[in-house]
């Protein structure tokens, strides 16, 4: 651990020295995790990211702000739907196994919903990817989002970059050891802050924030906040780009979904080479814009070169623009030498041609008509979504039964659902050929259609034999239809009638 | 042994000195996440011995500071359920099974208990889907020696059938043929009266000369009209169902051996509420009567 670290505060005496241009100083900073200087069974080399101010950090600044706002505040958010449900907008109900997105109510044997929803992610994520590469990675992944705060925290605490490295490289001083501590503590507040929402979204938010701190709490509720507690501290505050690097299958995935029309933050190395240190009034021509300051490196919360090329490492957090940009203005040239960029564009530019940006590509024409058609079909399916449902399983064991008369019978447990938050009364009706008795268990006297009282929000189960003599069968097997209607709603459910076919 | 380091020109990696025709074992270093969770299970072992059962003793073996049992475990997990079946069980035994089958909720209730506890005492005989076997009556049918009615199935349930019960279901068809109670001649014209009493083709000479035969032996049991008797548990021998099979050996066979099923009494082996979820499961299966 000793020796990276006085690498590092040594490059940092040396940033006061020397000067990449004027009024520029040239950072010694190493690109640490970048994979031609990365070496492996060595400890991690702290990356100590450098403030920048700028059109990105702003706009990472107020996604951080929107998304944390969303995750931390969306449980607390009451939706009334009336006395039988609960009234929080966001609640995975795994007791009473229901799931409440707003005016969407989703049972277990609705999961096919989730499943479109994990698909509509993926493919806006393959979209969003192939136009404007890793975006996901670089503004609005968890990960990114949590070490971004953390941070942001760390700095505030702790100074900026070089009192950082400074700190880290001091001996332990009572004002050290009060800095390292209120770090890790105001970590662990947002961690377990961070844990805490998260166990908010499976029970009511109010109910249960006052039985955590009662201690009343469910067992689970402890458990779950102690491992996003935990997660969320090793994970921002500690593992922080390696999970990127080295855990995150996405970047992988990636590679596959952008090509050469991708934007992605780019040095542009037709304008910035040949790099070098530039002297007051030396003239630009003959050289490239690249005054080599290593600010782009200090600023790079992945710990790695931009200038080396597109690379697995680099999350698109633009964080560089911004810094390149505003060195760039000190030496007077114009902004962009680190921009979003296509490698095709690199390409263009150095054959002397004009660059320009493809956005309609074969891919991202599949890629969209993907996640419409997908999203047509939920869309469907939600919006035809019925409050009551209808479910029939034939008895299998005995598949039918024979009467003391020769008549046979077949039985049937019927489940009528009512997704609605008050009962209802539906009607239950059975179309089956001429000579066919019905009888429900338990509603004796009932007469078809039968009416059939369900609780809200649940579902109940009839036993419903149908009987026929055998000079009525007309084959082994007769198709037999029910359907259940109710408030303007009907659902219908085919199944047969097995017998012998009336032989002896 | 090579005491002093020795570097690796290629690779950069220490090698252990160990040598093989020329060529030199590298000495790479094991990846630093695998041995820190190396070293974590190494931890968590030691707390594993010092909380639960661990080493073998001469006369024992070590308990561990939380004396954790897997056997008590299981004993206290079977408690926790039978007080958790009570709990539910008193709503079934507070209402009548009529009540029962008409609540939606106790209905459902109940049939899944009485399921359960059908597969566990009564499929043996009566089969999984209670669909009876040749001597084992089928459940799910509309003939029933006992009483098909809600009450009537619980009393069969709690008390059996021939069995240990002082209140059992009783009743016994004398072996004519075996005991010779009968000659077996009559024994065959028997047979053909049965056949023709459910509808089937019969000698008419062979009905005609036992019918005085059927008045004095069997329509005690059987009633004049062979439609059975309840209180005897009589079969209805005109219908079309035969519990020990309706060709005319197996008729024989039955009126000379005169066999009669066993069903154990199940109110000293289940409780109350077990037996109350059982007899709704059963009239649910076809309804009884």
């Amino acid at each position: 651990m000793v020796a990276p670290i006085a690498a590092t505060v040594n490059a940092v005496a040396a940033e006061t020295d020397a000067l990449a241009a004027d009024g520029v100083h040239k950072v010694d900073a190493r690109a640490t995790n970048s994979a031609t200087t990365r070496r492996d069974y060595v400890a991690r080399v702290p990356i100590y990211p450098k403030l920048v101010h700028g059109r990105f950090r702003l706009l990472k600044w107020l996604g951080m702000a929107v998304m944390l706002g969303i995750y931390y505040g969306l449980p607390w958010l009451r939706w009334d739907r009336g006395p039988n449900a609960p009234d929080q907008a966001v609640l995975v109900d795994l007791v009473r196994q229901r799931f409440y997105f707003f005016w969407i109510e989703i049972w277990p044997q609705e999961i096919y919903y989730i499943t479109g929803l994990l698909i509509m992610a993926s493919l806006g994520l393959f979209l969003v990817t192939a136009l404007f590469g890793r975006v996901w990675c670089g503004y609005a992944c968890p990960q990114t989002v949590w070490t971004d705060l953390y941070i942001m925290v760390e700095r505030l605490i702790e100074g900026d970059r070089n009192e950082r490295i400074r700190l880290d490289k001091s001996p332990w001083t009572l004002d050290k050891f009060g800095r390292k501590s209120a770090k890790h503590v105001s970590w662990l507040v947002i961690a377990a802050l961070t844990g805490g929402a998260w166990i908010f979204y499976f029970h009511d938010a109010p109910a249960l924030a006052a039985n955590l701190f009662k201690g009343t709490a469910d067992g689970t509720a402890y458990l779950f906040l102690g491992i996003l507690t935990f997660t969320t501290y090793w994970l921002a505050g500690h593992m922080r780009e390696q999970v990127c690097t080295y855990m995150c299958p996405w970047p992988r995935i990636q590679a596959a979904l952008i090509d050469r029309e991708t934007l992605m933050v780019t040095y542009r190395s037709d304008r910035g080479e040949p790099r070098g240190p530039h002297k007051k009034g030396q003239p630009w021509e003959g050289r490239g814009h690249c005054i080599d300051c290593n600010q782009c490196v200090a600023a790079c919360p992945m710990g790695i070169d931009i200038r080396d090329g597109e690379q697995l490492e680099c999350i698109n957090c633009a964080l560089c623009v911004d810094a390149c940009n505003a060195v760039m203005k000190k030496v007077a040239l114009p902004a962009g030498l680190i921009a979003y960029d296509t490698p095709q564009n690199i390409e263009r530019r150095s054959k002397g041609g004009k660059a320009h940006f493809t956005f309609l590509r074969p891919r991202v024409v599949l890629y969209a008509a993907a996640l419409a058609a997908v999203a047509a079909v939920m869309l469907l399916a939600l919006s035809t979504r019925a409050t009551i449902d209808l479910n029939v399983l034939r008895d299998r064991n005995p598949t039918y039964v024979k009467l003391s008369d020769g008549a046979v019978r077949n039985a049937y447990t019927v489940k009528v659902m009512n997704r609605a938050p008050t009962a209802r009364t539906f009607h239950l009706g059975i179309e089956a050929p001429a000579g066919f008795t019905t009888k429900i268990i338990g509603l004796d006297d009932a007469k078809l259609p039968a009416e059939i009282k369900v609780d809200p929000d649940r579902l109940r189960t009839l036993r419903v034999l149908l009987t026929v003599s055998s000079a009525n069968l007309a084959a082994s097997s007769v198709s037999v239809t029910f359907r259940v209607s109710g408030g303007g709603e009907t659902r219908s459910n085919a199944t047969v009638f097995l017998s012998d076919g009336g032989a002896q | 042994m090579v005491t002093r380091k020795e570097i690796d020109a290629s690779s950069g990696t220490e090698t252990t000195g160990h040598e093989w025709d020329g060529i030199k074992e590298l000495n790479t270093p094991l990846p630093r996440w695998w041995l820190w969770v190396f070293y974590a299970t190494i931890i968590w072992a030691i707390g594993y011995w010092i909380l639960y059962p661990a080493w073998p003793t001469l006369t024992g073996y070590t308990h561990g500071i939380l004396n954790q049992s897997q056997r008590d475990d299981v004993a206290n997990a079977v408690l926790a359920m039978k007080s958790q079946r009570e709990e539910q069980g008193r709503l079934l035994a507070n209402a009548t099974l009529a009540q029962i089958e008409a609540d939606p909720n106790l209905f459902q209730f109940a049939r899944e208990a009485g399921k359960s506890a059908f597969g566990d005492n009564c499929a043996t005989c009566h089969g999984s889907g209670a669909q009876g076997f040749k001597g084992y009556p089928n459940l799910n049918d509309d003939v029933w020696l006992w009483g098909g009615k809600l009450e009537d199935i619980k009393q069969t349930i709690t008390v059996g059938v021939r069995s240990a019960h002082p209140d059992t279901r009783l009743s016994q068809m004398p072996a004519f043929g075996r005991d010779k109670l009968l000659e077996p001649a009559q024994v065959n014209d028997l047979v053909e009266y049965v056949v023709g009493l459910s509808g089937g083709k019969a000698d008419a000479l062979a009905v005609q000369r036992v019918t005085t035969l059927y008045a004095e032996q069997c329509a005690a049991c059987h009633g004049p009209d062979g439609k059975g008797l309840r209180q005897f548990g009589a079969p209805n021998l005109t219908d079309k169902e035969w519990l020990y099979g309706g060709t005319r050996e197996q008729i024989k066979a039955q009126i000379v051996n005169g066999r009669g099923g066993v069903m154990p009494t199940w109110g000293s082996r289940l409780d109350p509420m077990t037996v109350d979820a059982l007899a709704v499961y059963v009239h649910s299966l076809g309804g009884g009567e």
